[in-house]
């Protein structure tokens, strides 16, 4: 029991110092821009196709599934502004976030943790360079600017995906729809949503840096790391989201 | 054996580029290095031979501050790592190559981005024209400037370690620190990359510690000899000398 506490002061503790060390080297000289770009591409590009997809079926089903009840009280002309109002707020950003979650930190994880398995890390520090700067700041920082990017096309396409259901029946013009879905919408909303990505974005990055780059040595590590970045990224999110809604909840809305 | 060694060998040498006083490490409970001393010394080639597990690997380490030792004294090139401050073991480290067991190339790379990554992170080198004669000229000391556009993946066990001492001799350091070089390679490429380890340590002067329990590496490239067990040194030499030694131990490693 002891132990275990123990365990868990020196894991926060080394969570902290990885940090640390994340903002000190964020400003070291020599920012390694073409890894950085690199890592928007392929955290950002590579991602485009599952999150729009994944986005606009969002918008598709939450229409379809909520249509029917509004219909029941007459008020399916407040079908756009639902759809706008919740994908923008919270679920466009939660549920890209643990997607991006499930396949960027897990890859950066499995990506560090069999460098570090293959001592590629240590090669790089006993060269006199600097694999911190090298490998965590780019990541962290692509995650941090692409999460965002990567909701606010998926936002956009769920509108999309729910003009398209609500067509189904042919009710709503494309205008018409998104005049509706942007008149209940607040500059407000789209602002708190996007902080709440900025930081989405920098917990994806962070913990899949931090446990790929602190596995352990065996091959087996290597799993052990992407399956733990994915699920300490997920639950960052969901515990970023709480205090972010709290927060909104009195400075935003009040 | 510490005296016996120092007074033996201190004649032969002028300069002691890495000095090892008492050097203790261990992981949790388990003490892997019992106490250390040791001396290498400008321009030769030191073979530390020991079965697996036994902290040589542990012992290089150390020298390059990967892992920090828990007691003793450790002093490269006449500095003190552990007191060394990051910007100044970072300069220290550009003197020092290691070579890893499994070479350690970056896998996301070609072979000119892995040579490339030290001479632009490393020496700040920006002058494209320069960049690519270091390259071109490590590369053809190691016989591979055909593969200076593969990737490390379609490369074979014995080039991709002769791109990793590419890679580590393109800074021109002078100490070599060598993990296992020849483990996991047949017996005809183990003896080329011996040789390589001979030539280039002639072409670029440098003072090398070669880790290996391969008896054949230890003959070609050895100048001097240690043998390590239960992390001590328990006899030094020359590879005839031990050879010949009365201790069992040190001896079943020669038959």
């Amino acid at each position: 029991m002891t132990a275990s506490i123990r365990k868990g002061f020196e894991e926060v503790g080394n969570q902290v110092v990885f940090m640390g060390g994340f903002f000190k080297n964020s400003f070291r000289r020599g920012f390694e821009w073409n890894e950085f770009i690199r890592q928007c591409f392929i955290i950002g590009y590579k991602s485009f196709s599952l999150v729009g997809i994944t986005g606009f079926i969002l918008g598709f089903v939450f229409t379809l599934q909520s249509e029917p009840t509004l219909k029941a009280f007459g008020a399916e002309s407040f079908v756009p502004s639902m759809v706008a109002i919740s994908m923008i707020r919270e679920i466009g950003p939660v549920i890209i976030a643990l997607i991006c979650a499930g396949k960027i930190s897990s890859s950066i994880g499995a990506e560090l943790g069999s460098m570090k398995v293959s001592e590629q890390i240590d090669a790089i520090e006993v060269s006199g360079a600097n694999p911190m700067q090298y490998l965590v700041v780019t990541r962290i920082l692509a995650c941090t600017i692409m999460i965002p990017l990567l909701t606010l096309m998926a936002d956009a396409l769920s509108l999309v995906g729910g003009w398209v259901a609500s067509n189904i029946n042919g009710q709503f013009t494309f205008l018409l729809y998104f005049n509706k879905a942007f008149s209940a919408l607040t500059f407000s909303d789209l602002i708190t949503a996007v902080i709440k990505t900025v930081f989405f974005g920098i917990a994806i990055g962070f913990v899949g840096c931090y446990k790929g780059y602190n596995s352990n040595r065996g091959t087996e590590s290597v799993g052990v790391a992407a399956n733990s970045a994915v699920v300490n990224a997920s639950l960052w999110i969901i515990f970023l989201d709480a205090i972010a809604v709290q927060l909104t909840s009195v400075f935003a809305y009040s | 054996m510490e005296n016996n060694y120092t007074e033996k060998t201190n004649p032969r040498h002028s300069e002691a580029v890495v000095e090892i006083r008492h050097l203790k490490k261990s992981f949790g409970k388990k003490e892997v290095l019992s106490n250390i001393n040791m001396d290498l010394f400008k321009g030769e080639n030191l073979v530390v031979l020991g079965k697996s597990g036994q902290g040589k690997s542990v012992t290089i380490k150390c020298i390059v501050a990967l892992l920090l030792q828990d007691e003793g004294s450790l002093k490269v090139l006449g500095e003190e790592v552990k007191d060394l401050k990051e910007d100044d073991l970072k300069k220290l480290r550009t003197k020092v190559g290691f070579l890893f067991q499994s070479a350690a190339l970056y896998d996301s790379m070609t072979v000119r981005e892995n040579l490339e990554f030290p001479l632009t992170r490393v020496l700040r080198m920006t002058d494209k024209e320069k960049i690519r004669e270091s390259i071109e000229e490590v590369l053809e000391g190691v016989g591979l400037l055909n593969a200076i556009d593969t990737m490390p993946s379609d490369l074979s066990g014995g080039m991709r370690k002769r791109i990793g001492l590419a890679r580590t001799l393109i800074l021109k350091p002078e100490i070599m620190l060598y993990d296992e070089p020849t483990t996991g390679l047949d017996p005809i490429t183990s003896r080329e990359i011996s040789e390589l380890i001979l030539q280039m340590q002639k072409k670029y002067h440098t003072s090398s510690v070669i880790i290996t329990h391969d008896i054949a590496c230890a003959q070609i490239t050895a100048d001097r000899m240690l043998v390590m067990n239960d992390g001590t040194f328990i006899a030094e030499g020359t590879y005839v000398e031990l050879e010949n030694s009365p201790d069992k131990l040190v001896s079943s490693f020669f038959k």
